[in-house]
């Protein structure tokens, strides 16, 4: 009898820095993407060890309890002034907030204006879904006009909610950003993009160029009401055109670095 | 050490500074901005942290963070920039990172003014921010006294990992007395860092610090352990001062700058031949209750005089369990009260406790 050899190759694996449980987002969501692709870079950079996170108020509050890094839980909105406090007492460090719409762009909105300001340190990844997720699919700052939320059943009205705000758009202009970027989560070629800016964002911290931020579209299957495979869809059709892709503000030294990280 | 002649505001910021403070946090308020504008210059001086923040909320937030690195580190502020930070206090208590916070108080409710009160007492002394905390409140009532606390506040931050707020008043922040500075103190030197803090996960599984407890209770087990704090808090931390107080028929309790006018009061109610003495407490939390319940025995009756419309007053009560009278004098809105007022009012207590004889 032919004796076969039987080869296995590894090509999938929990990344190592995060812890080996599960999460509790609903599914479709894509928190678990976004979790992995930070994930993997931390392992990637072999930067476990000097990783500080900073977790927000909203569906990843318990991101600590996914990764195996250090972690602080901050107040809603608060964590890039959190962020600055650890990474001031911590400079050789690695520190990231990850902080959804509600948290960044709405009541966190002048923390996060300042932090990029003073051009600290730091890298946040910012999910956009354009809702609140973890009280229930009340409408965020980032809801696109016409989106019907709970708290705005009969769509989002410009004229009484004011408009989706663009925060990657409002910090490229500030002086003290260095890596500004929108990416999507809703397939797999804008995933792989993603996580290349991620690793961009923990870069520029390394170089010590300023506060780079990566902007995800995310979907909420739960709180969009729609299946997950329609939520993917929702953010190519619907996202896409209110909020472009793209590169908002990169710094000279690193488009001279190129891409070779 | 020499005295040398010191504004109240920059006396605290440097005291802060000698005790190893390492991170300073801040947004500038009246009457407390030359703490701020003096750590601005002597931090960078010294190689350590200085921000001025786009406002109240998020330098509470940048303590908050540095706390949890494991440095010492503390902001100052004025009573409506307090309120913004209550927040940030109740997570920290949440949290149980040590921090230090001086409170220089105004006038208020709202804007107020920026004129010397206390009416931020119940604000700090009975936790201030939402949910259950409390957090020592340590009052001077003269520079020295307020350098003296300032210095010690980290150490007893450290000791039980809670918040030491100092609370003043615009008074003791903008006046000038001759004082003597403690000795400079190194900062911690990173590798000291309490094994808590968050320095990254190197040799050692990683934590987090967070202050969600989601199961009704896991909070209440944290609530448990705050209360073993706060329990070793009251029984080894309680401070005050007392001013001819052994035959005293009437005893006046007051604290920080009220206290220091009460002195006088004292003083010119002896010469008059009345037997007044003085109770000030200097930790309002945890509050001398034993010290006054004992005093209850002695006096024929207290008067509690405050630049509030009466806060303090409550805890002297309910340490008295209304078994004397127990009056109130109170000077609002940035009044500061004279020796004499708070003399009339003890001639009216002593008069009401005659008669009723």
């Amino acid at each position: 009898m032919e004796k076969t050899e039987m080869i296995e190759s590894l090509i999938y694996t929990k990344p190592r820095s995060l812890q080996p449980i599960g999460t509790h987002y609903c599914p479709g969501c894509t928190h678990g993407i976004a979790h992995r692709l930070v994930a993997e870079v931390i392992d990637e950079m072999g930067i476990r060890e000097q990783t500080i996170g900073v977790a927000p108020v909203g569906c990843a509050v318990f991101i600590y309890n996914y990764f195996d890094v250090d972690f602080a839980e901050a107040s809603h909105g608060r964590a890039p002034a959190m962020a600055t406090g650890i990474k001031r007492a911590n400079p050789d460090k690695f520190v990231f907030t990850y902080q959804g719409d509600g948290d960044l762009a709405s009541i966190g909105a002048a923390e996060i204006l300042h932090a990029a300001n003073r051009g600290e340190k730091i890298s946040v990844i910012f999910i956009n879904n354009g809702i609140y997720g973890m009280t229930g699919g009340q409408m965020a700052p980032t809801t696109i006009e016409g989106w019907k939320t709970t708290s705005s059943p009969m769509g989002r009205n410009v004229e009484l909610h004011g408009y989706p705000i663009r925060m990657s758009e409002i910090l490229a202009q500030i002086e003290g950003s260095a890596y500004i970027v929108r990416r999507s989560l809703h397939n797999v070629a804008n995933i792989r993009r993603a996580k290349k800016a991620i690793r961009t964002a923990f870069e520029v911290q390394r170089m010590g160029l300023g506060l780079a931020m990566v902007e995800l579209l995310s979907s909420c299957p739960t709180n969009w009401k729609i299946s997950p495979d329609e939520a993917l869809k929702v953010i190519e059709e619907k996202m896409l055109p209110v909020y472009p892709l793209g590169d908002f503000k990169v710094d000279p030294a690193i488009q001279k670095h190129g891409k070779g990280w | 050490m020499k005295k040398e002649l010191l504004k109240g505001n920059v006396a605290f910021a440097e005291a802060a500074i000698r005790a190893g403070c390492e991170a300073y946090f801040g947004y500038p308020i009246t009457p407390q901005t030359e703490a701020l504008e003096h750590m601005s210059k002597r931090m960078p001086e010294l190689g350590r942290t200085f921000i001025q923040a786009e406002s109240e909320v998020a330098a509470i937030n940048m303590v908050y963070g540095a706390a949890c690195a494991g440095i010492q580190t503390m902001t100052s502020s004025s009573s409506p920039g307090v309120s913004l930070m209550m927040e940030g206090l109740s997570y920290i208590a949440g949290s149980e990172v040590p921090v230090v916070i001086v409170d220089i108080m105004r006038g208020g409710p709202g804007l107020g003014n920026i004129a010397p009160a206390q009416g931020d007492y119940n604000q700090m002394v009975k936790g201030g921010g939402h949910g259950d905390y409390r957090i020592i409140v340590l009052a001077p009532a003269t520079i020295q006294e307020l350098i003296d606390l300032t210095y010690e506040a980290f150490g007893l931050a450290d000791k039980y990992r809670t918040i030491v707020a100092v609370l003043a008043d615009g008074s003791l922040g903008q006046m000038m007395e001759p004082a003597v500075l403690p000795e400079m103190r190194p900062v911690r030197p990173v590798d000291k860092r309490p094994a808590w803090a968050l320095t990254g996960a190197k040799g050692r599984d990683s934590h987090f610090i967070t202050s969600i407890y989601l199961e009704p209770l896991d909070e209440e087990k944290f609530n448990q352990k705050l209360l073993e704090t706060e329990a070793k808090i009251e029984a080894n931390e309680v401070r005050y001062k007392e001013l001819l107080l052994d035959d005293a028929e009437i005893a006046i309790v007051a604290f920080g700058t009220a206290g220091r006018v009460a002195q006088t009061a004292v003083k010119i109610a002896r010469e008059n031949g009345i037997k007044v003495g003085l109770l000030r407490p200097i930790s309002l939390y945890p509050f001398p209750t034993d010290r006054i319940r004992r005093l209850a025995d002695q006096v024929d009756g207290m008067l509690v005089t405050e630049m509030n419309s009466g806060q303090m007053v409550e805890d002297v009560r309910l340490a008295v369990e209304g078994r004397l009278p127990v009056s109130f004098y109170g000077r609002m809105g940035g009044v500061i009260p004279m020796p004499e007022e708070i003399l009339d009012e003890v001639r009216k207590l002593k008069a009401s406790i005659t008669e009723k004889v």
